[in-house]
């Protein structure tokens, strides 16, 4: 870590030309400090305990109790633990939210890397093209997800029967086994632009110098994308694919506008069913269920961590 | 983009005098085949887009039992009118433009306070610890701290904007107090030994010389905290009590009950929640996107 040039700073603080008029506070050389960086620091930190840290330890504390949201409560240990691995709801739950996370992330870093290429290479209007690709990233997602909902539910189905294709002539926003690719589809839409900046700036780090080394050697574009570009970037995919699957983990707005949850409860994700237990009565039982949340994206984010430092991929 | 000016001569046999035949500029070669690729590609934005407005302009009639894709004839303005008088637009928009803006203002201030005052003295434990403590929270996801969270707000009297406006500030500022740490430290201290050897305060040098100095990254940040806070639907939801006062997100999904026939004056209403943050970003794309990528680079 770099520490600051100060402490090597002002040790012979002009010691006899200026008379010092307030140099106490840069006198960090005889350990003193100004004790306004502490007024700087410990009323936004003691705001951040207290609005952050603090309803976690709360939430934890109540999903060892049989609270309902309201009234009287009293402690029962671990039992909302215990029923939650025996709720198949719950289990169904945290299925479709894995899965859907695990697609989405593909799809979007497929999706992403292409339009980051194209935008990088030498294309005509570029500007104006990076603009448009852009826009989704500026828009409210619930309202997006309400345009795409009547884009499944009425003019897909309208096409399709045009078209004489009667499999996709109802909606799939009432089909429990395809509502669910509408999602990831407006998930895409919405995040491929987010990380496409991540993988410009990827693609911006490369020197051109070794494309042209490659070039000299008789490197196809193909070839020059496998070996070079993408063990290069590789950091910046990694960084993508890290936030995006802990984002989508969290998928509401979207799943909202789009299905609700339903049909049935094909598409529920687990932040949906905890946020449920605000007005469902099921208080203490989805704050067990949000403690179980964090403790595997917890091990999913060491995990991830661990992975990286084995390929010694710097970040 | 990209205009790494490299004049390295090469080691070829036809030196185009001497310089470089791919210099990164435009018009070495126009790729049309790609450009081609990309507008057809652009087209997947496009068309929502297209077919939002397209809806907001026709009559229930028009839009009828069709795709919605085709244009209009004649074009309906009045569904405009109407969604801004069933959904109150004006009080969404000011609510919506009131947490947007203090969100913006408060993530910029007590951000950059943080990490000024965090990188300054690096070398103290108590400011190390803080650092951890705050980016450690990053790995606490929203969902967990959501339900005591309303009850805690609830109970301090915070079911408003203005509770949302603080939740918007405190739940950025780790990713923020990242992106500016880097920032503060590369920043001399000797411009800030001057102005201490003349009598500033800690106080004055932050707000005359550090802030100043810190445009670049106030611009991505208060970017992403516009972009958050503006177009948020959760905290809205969940917090604010009186739907009188809710954002122009929860607005569309309150009267949802009220558009279920009515498409023309949903979609009307849809652009009407788009239109602010599309207008202001076609505007300043250029340096919006410069902005959002200094925080990528990160």
């Amino acid at each position: 870590m770099t520490t600051t040039a100060e402490t090597a700073q002002a040790t012979p603080a002009a010691a006899s030309t200026v008379p010092p008029k307030a140099p106490l506070s840069t006198a960090r050389a005889q350990g003193r400090i100004d004790p306004t960086y502490y007024w700087m620091v410990v009323p936004v930190l003691a705001l951040f305990a207290f609005f952050i840290t603090l309803p976690a330890l709360v939430g934890v504390f109540f999903s060892l109790t049989n609270y309902a949201g309201y009234g009287d409560w009293k402690f029962i240990g671990l039992s909302n633990y215990v029923n939650i691995f025996k709720d198949p709801a719950v289990l169904q739950s945290y299925i479709f939210t894995f899965v859907f996370a695990l697609a989405t992330t593909v799809v979007v870093n497929v999706v992403a890397l292409a339009i980051a290429l194209g935008l990088n290479a030498k294309i005509k209007w570029r500007t104006g093209i990076r603009t448009v690709f852009f826009i989704p990233m500026v828009l409210s997602a619930l309202v997006v997800s309400f345009v795409f909902n009547y884009l499944f539910s009425n003019t897909l189905p309208v096409l399709m029967e045009r078209l004489g294709y009667t499999p996709l002539a109802t909606s799939i926003l009432a089909n429990e086994n395809l509502a669910w690719i509408a999602i990831v589809l407006v998930t895409v839409w919405q995040a491929a632009p987010g990380a496409t900046i991540i993988y410009l700036a990827g693609l911006q780090s490369v020197p051109s110098e070794v494309y042209e080394a490659a070039d000299l050697d008789g490197a196809g574009s193909f070839r020059q994308f496998l070996s070079l570009t993408l063990p290069l970037i590789l950091g910046y995919l990694v960084i993508n694919v890290i936030l995006g699957f802990k984002g989508f983990l969290g998928t509401y707005e979207i799943i909202v506008g789009l299905t609700g949850g339903g049909p049935g409860m094909a598409t529920q994700s687990v932040a949906m069913r905890i946020f449920s237990g605000f007005t469902g009565g099921d208080y203490s039982y989805q704050m067990a269920n949000a403690v179980i949340y964090f403790l595997i994206t917890l091990l999913i984010s060491v995990i991830q961590l661990r992975l990286i430092q084995r390929r010694g991929v710097s970040l | 983009m990209t205009a790494s000016t490299l004049s390295k001569p090469v080691n070829r046999t036809a030196p185009a005098a001497g310089r470089s035949r791919r210099s990164g500029r435009e018009g070495y070669k126009i790729n049309w085949w790609l450009t081609a690729l990309m507008l057809v590609a652009s087209l997947t934005v496009l068309l929502p887009l297209y077919f939002t407005v397209a809806m907001a302009l026709k009559s229930p009639e028009q839009i009828g039992t069709g795709t919605g894709l085709a244009w209009p004839n004649p074009m309906n303005w009045e569904n405009f009118a109407a969604a801004y008088v069933a959904t109150n637009f004006p009080r969404a928009f000011l609510s919506t433009a009131f947490v947007t803006v203090f969100s913006v203002l408060g993530s910029l201030v007590c951000s950059s306070l943080v990490a000024y005052a965090i990188a300054r003295n690096w070398n103290r434990n108590f400011f190390r610890g803080s650092f951890v403590y705050l980016l450690s929270a990053m790995f606490i996801p929203f969902p967990v701290i959501i339900l005591p969270l309303i009850k805690q707000t609830a109970l301090l009297g915070l079911d408003n904007p203005g509770g949302v406006v603080f939740l918007h500030v405190l739940g950025g500022i780790s990713f923020n107090t990242l992106l500016y740490i880097a920032f503060v430290r590369s920043i001399p201290a000797e411009l800030e030994e001057s102005a201490r050897m003349d009598g500033a305060t800690t106080w004055q040098v932050f707000r005359k010389i550090i802030f100043p100095l810190l445009a670049p990254m106030n611009a991505t940040v208060g970017i992403f905290a516009f972009l958050g806070s503006w177009n948020d639907f959760l905290l809205p939801q969940m917090m604010i009590a009186d739907p009188a006062l809710q954002t122009l997100p929860v607005v569309q999904m309150l009267f949802q009950g009220e558009f279920n026939t009515n498409y023309s004056l949903a979609f009307a209403s849809y652009l009407m929640a788009m239109a602010p943050t599309l207008v202001v970003y076609i505007l300043a794309q250029r340096w919006v996107l410069s902005g959002v990528m200094r925080g990528a680079v990160k």
